[in-house]
């Protein structure tokens, strides 16, 4: 038996499904595949057996760009005392209605 | 935001799509079936040129817009009364920038480019919106601004949640979640310099006299003057009529001048029993096209403001392509 890993020359793809028509592509997982149509064929296969989509993006997983997740609270803790972003903070009176 | 303008014509008019073959045919009837039954466009789909053309020039004079918008308010961040009003003012315009990117990226879907976009803008081909063609006096202005011309912007936003382009239609969704906070700062805003004192109430009520008429036109011409609107019903990219979301404008904002202790500067101004709504007096459409072709008080110094901005920006925008391109070089050297 070859001791060579299975997957070793695949590269990972990251899957986006569209769940309806008019709504955005979400991310619902990765899966390794050869190239972009053999990707395509396996996330279809895997990601939507039960109709759970109806447009497929693959995207190789190398060309996404993250945050590093130790700088978590330098990019995001600036937000989180602008309440003055959220409709709830202002008073707005009862007889006005919705606003 | 700022809708409007979007059925201000640019250029010259768009002919009628006409299939060319057989096969375009057959798209033409598939991209219609799939109108007809409310479904979406998305940007990979066959779809008639005129459709592009259509929605390239509203989402992106609704893009420009957001950007110009932010010309009026911005003026006021130094201004401000307090650091409070200060950051929300500052919130409140970044908000707008950003709404502006997502809509120039809604538009580039469909094949326009950022730089044709904003070329047709700085050269005053494109419109946007002629309420920003008008000054901000005072600070109740901004105040009013909040209330009115960006209640009447939402008024027309939440249908184009429905918009058949999906690209369009959930930048919108966004654009209005994030919005909810627009109006009622600026409503806010004037409910306190009402409680201060008569000077402060004489500057809310100035203000209302002089913005009121000018948003009722936000919506665009009457239907029956409208060239677009036909047509961009039938594709679903309008949902709602010019004077239908006027109508519901006006009825939503009488009972919100009332709490807030102003008139609204119409004498004909009435609730109608029969119809179940507020009549209301004409508008001054001469105005309006005025404004629209440039002869706004402001038309000439928010355009100079936009292109001074841009062109001052030139050095980040190179600065970030010159760091880009080292990085790149350092990474190849590194690997040789």
């Amino acid at each position: 038996m070859s001791t060579k890993p299975a997957l070793k020359d695949w590269p990972l793809w990251e899957v986006f499904v569209r769940s309806k028509q008019g709504l955005e592509h979400k991310h619902c997982g990765s899966l390794h595949a050869a190239d972009a149509k053999q990707a395509l064929d396996m996330a279809r296969d895997v990601y939507t057996r039960r109709q759970e989509g109806v447009s497929i993006w693959v995207v190789p997983s190398a060309m996404i760009t993250a945050n590093n997740p130790d700088d978590k609270s330098e990019l995001f803790d600036p937000a989180s005392d602008k309440i003055y972003r959220h409709p709830t903070f202002y008073d707005i009176p009862q007889e006005v209605g919705h606003m | 935001m700022y809708t409007q303008s979007f059925s201000v014509q640019d250029g010259p008019g768009l002919k009628a799509v006409e299939a060319t073959s057989a096969e375009d045919a057959k798209l033409a009837e598939q991209f219609e079936a799939r109108i007809d039954a409310d479904g979406r466009i998305e940007a990979q789909d066959w779809m008639p040129e005129a459709y592009r053309k259509t929605l390239v020039r509203q989402i992106s004079q609704h893009a420009h817009s957001e950007i110009v918008g932010m010309l009026p308010e911005g003026n006021w961040i130094l201004r401000a009364p307090s650091l409070k009003r200060k950051c929300i003012l500052i919130a409140k315009v970044q908000d707008e920038g950003g709404h502006g990117l997502y809509l120039y990226s809604a538009a580039e879907t469909l094949g326009t480019s950022r730089a044709e976009m904003l070329d047709a803008l700085h050269s005053g081909k494109a419109k946007y919106s002629s309420i920003f063609n008008y000054p901000t006096l005072n600070w109740a202005d901004i105040g009013v601004v909040g209330w009115l011309v960006d209640g009447a912007a939402i008024m027309n936003q939440i249908p184009l949640c429905r918009c058949s382009y999906g690209p369009y239609a959930r930048a919108m969704v966004r654009v209005c979640k994030e919005e909810s906070f627009h109006q009622r700062q600026g409503y806010e805003a004037l409910l306190t310099m009402m409680k201060g004192t008569q000077e402060q109430r004489d500057m809310v009520q100035d203000a209302v006299n002089r913005w009121w008429w000018k948003c009722l036109a936000m919506f665009g011409p009457p239907d029956s003057d409208s060239h677009h609107s036909a047509q961009g019903m039938r594709w679903g990219i309008k949902r709602i009529s010019n004077d239908e979301l006027r109508q519901k404008f006006v009825d939503a904002t009488v009972p919100q001048a009332k709490v807030l202790g102003v008139s609204l500067p119409d004498p004909k101004l009435r609730w109608n029993e029969a119809r179940g709504h507020y009549d209301f007096g004409e508008i001054d459409w001469n105005e309006f096209w005025d404004v629209v072709n440039g002869n706004g008080p402001c038309n000439k110094e928010r355009l100079a403001t936009r292109v001074k901005a841009h062109e001052d920006g030139q050095w980040v925008r190179d600065a970030a392509l010159a760091y880009a391109e080292k990085q790149r070089n350092r990474s190849i050297k590194e690997a040789a």
